[in-house]
């Protein structure tokens, strides 16, 4: 029988995990302990079903594509062994795409862009659409996001005119696709730090 | 030497027993009270209080603890789906477009913001104090803070555990053994109004005994609206002791299905001298049956006013969450009844997935106290044109307004059960509307074809 994973958090792990997310002391602590209460079968890692339990999220229409980010995924892993938990330290490292940019300190290491850049926001939100992670949306799967967003409600034949204006506005390069860079001038004029990022009350 | 230690013990024991018939069992049954629980109870809160500022004061020095944050850890907005999406779609150059691909951020920080921090799981486990009580199980980042209050939490689990633990068990058994003795005896009277006043009697004289045996302090206001013969008697549901605490100012109907042992030797005999309704379990599933039996229950004026708890569950007495309909079918009167517990002195929540009704039972007799404020609130009655849901929507924001405590409209089952789809289906319904909406406003403009 292993203890309770309501073991306290060590004051390495703290440091570490600072250093890494930027996250403070406190809101690690907070984090924490929102981490063990999810982890129902107190193993120290979270499973999609823990996050699945959370009503909210259950019905938000991107709750799995949101789920799937917390779990590390790709050809490579998903072929050689599927990660089906997730730990402490990858729970932060997702979240910490969601801390607001002006809490980053003005003497951080510049050659490691922190995970709340603008730009690994925007990859964060490219990813929800990009279902076979190969770096590119394309016309399916942008059809396939719409679907979960808008449920029955609009037939198939409006929601592809949908998908195709969507791609004729964002598409440069003529490939039928959306990538990374087009994505982000699509997104140029959105105060992505203000709508992708999660206030804590100190 | 043996025998004068024989002689001593029995001595002690018959004193016990002389202090707890004269001093508790007996002021109880004719509802008086010495006194003794609300000078322990100021004692109490004077040593709390202290005991909070110490730890305040040991907080200031040790930053690394973070006191608790009852209000949630994170900003939400409160917009609306439409406010947010129009508020990212602002700052778009084109015009028109059904569809932006800055929609998904929305869902995206919804989503993200309920993993953190969401309305629904933390009201399933008790609720985090901002002090401290001395009571260890309530205390999720104990440091050690200063010798005085580790002395004085010291001194409260010896007198919590030595001397008020015996007390109240050997309470709670004479509570109910006098309760099933006496139904029993109460039962083989014919029907007539002795056995009906009798009935009452032996009723509160338990649940007085039982009250005592949890040292609960219970203010009941608004004593005229209290619930009539021939309604229905609603309340918002924290634990078991509810019923107690509900039980000791009046006689009620109770309603639930029907156990085995220790639990179904006691239903059984109450039944014996008052018309309680207990099901067994296969009629519990056949709702229509249910139904039927209460109604005609409440159409006999005369019966007691029936106990239901609408949500079906225990919640953590921090927000009351929607009544389930079935007991707004009924008919008659509905008399709602607010119950808030004082988490300072004790936590009563039931958290029936941590801890069996035992060792809850055990918890609960070994915290300092339970203070209650129980609030009466006016009857009400289905309206025209109202269906049940609504009506059921109606008397929980009473119950929430008066007991102080937060409205959410989510289901008491989701403690054990999936969310159901139609919640999902009816988000994708209003983001449908948002994106059909843009459609047809910018169907009447001429659409500017951008270079970007």
């Amino acid at each position: 029988m292993g203890s309770r994973a309501s073991r306290l958090l060590r004051e390495e792990e703290i440091e570490e995990i600072k250093k890494e997310t930027g996250f403070s002391h406190s809101q690690i602590t907070r984090l924490y302990s929102r981490f063990t209460s999810l982890d129902k079968g107190e193993n120290g890692t979270l499973s999609r079903e823990d996050f699945q339990r959370i009503p909210e999220l259950a019905i938000n229409p991107l709750g799995d594509r949101i789920i799937n980010a917390f779990f590390p995924e790709g050809y490579f892993v998903l072929v050689i062994f599927r990660e089906d938990q997730v730990n402490f330290r990858g729970f932060m490292r997702t979240l910490a795409h969601f801390r607001p940019i002006e809490d980053n300190e003005k003497n951080k290491n510049p050659a490691t862009e922190p995970l709340n850049s603008r730009t690994n926001k925007l990859l964060f939100a490219f990813r929800l659409y990009d279902l076979d992670r190969d770096d590119k949306i394309s016309r399916d799967e942008l059809l396939q996001v719409l679907r979960m967003m808008v449920g029955v409600n609009i037939s198939d034949e409006q929601l592809g005119s949908i998908a195709d204006r969507t791609i004729q506005e964002a598409d440069t390069n003529g490939d039928s696709c959306i990538s990374f860079n087009e994505f982000i001038k699509v997104l140029e004029k959105v105060d992505v730090e203000q709508k992708m990022s999660i206030r804590f009350l100190h | 030497a043996e025998g004068d230690l024989w002689t001593v013990a029995v001595a002690v024991f018959q004193l016990w027993i002389f202090v707890v018939v004269f001093f508790i069992t007996l002021p109880a049954m004719f509802g008086l009270s010495l006194g003794v629980t609300s000078v322990y109870i100021q004692i109490l809160v004077k040593l709390l209080e202290w005991a909070t500022i110490r730890i305040q004061r040991g907080r200031e020095e040790q930053p690394s603890v973070p006191a608790p944050l009852p209000n949630g850890i994170i900003e939400r907005a409160e917009g609306s789906m439409e406010e947010e999406m129009e508020q990212l779609r602002r700052s778009r150059s084109l015009e028109g477009g059904e569809f932006a691909l800055s929609d998904a951020l929305y869902f995206c920080k919804k989503g993200l913001e309920s993993i953190v921090d969401d309305q629904v799981t933390q009201r399933f486990s008790s609720e985090e104090l901002a002090s401290w009580n001395l009571l260890t199980r309530t205390n999720q980042n104990f440091r050690y803070i200063s010798l005085r209050l580790t002395i004085f939490w010291g001194i409260g689990v010896f007198v919590r555990y030595c001397v008020l633990f015996p007390l109240r068990i050997t309470l709670a058994i004479i509570g109910l053994s006098w309760l099933v003795i006496g139904t029993t005896l109460v039962g083989f009277l014919p029907e007539n109004s002795v056995k009906y006043w009798l009935s009452e009697v032996v009723h509160l004289t338990c649940y007085r005994i039982c009250a005592r045996a949890l040292s609960a302090t219970i203010r009941y206001h608004n004593k005229e609206n209290r619930p009539q013969k021939g309604g229905i008697c609603v309340a918002n549901h924290t634990t078991p002791i509810d019923v107690v605490i509900l039980a000791n100012d009046g006689c009620y109907a109770m309603v639930g299905q029907i156990h085995g042992g220790l639990m179904g030797v006691i239903q059984r005999s109450m039944v014996r001298s008052c018309p309680h309704v207990w099901f067994e379990r296969s009629e519990m599933k056949d709702r229509h049956a249910v139904t039927s039996r209460l109604r005609a229950h409440v159409a006999a004026k005369t019966k007691l006013p029936i106990l239901i708890f609408p949500e079906g569950t225990c919640i953590n007495n921090t927000s009351v969450m929607m009544f389930k309909k079935g007991s707004f079918e009924i008919g008659g009167t509905i008399h709602p009844v607010a119950i808030k517990y004082d988490p300072r002195l004790g936590d009563a929540f039931w958290n029936s997935s941590k801890y069996n009704m035992v060792s809850y039972l055990l918890r609960t007799m070994t915290s300092w106290a339970i203070v209650v404020n129980v609030w009466y609130l006016p009857p009400m009655t289905i309206q025209d044109g109202e269906d049940a849901v609504q009506f059921a929507n109606r008397v929980k924001s009473a119950v929430a307004c008066r007991g102080g405590l937060l409205d959410l409209a989510w289901d008491g089952s989701l403690k054990r059960g999936k969310v159901k789809d139609a919640y999902k289906e009816e988000q994708q319904k209003m983001y449908s509307r948002v994106i059909v909406r843009q459609n047809s406003i910018s169907a009447t403009h001429t659409r500017r074809d951008d270079q970007s």
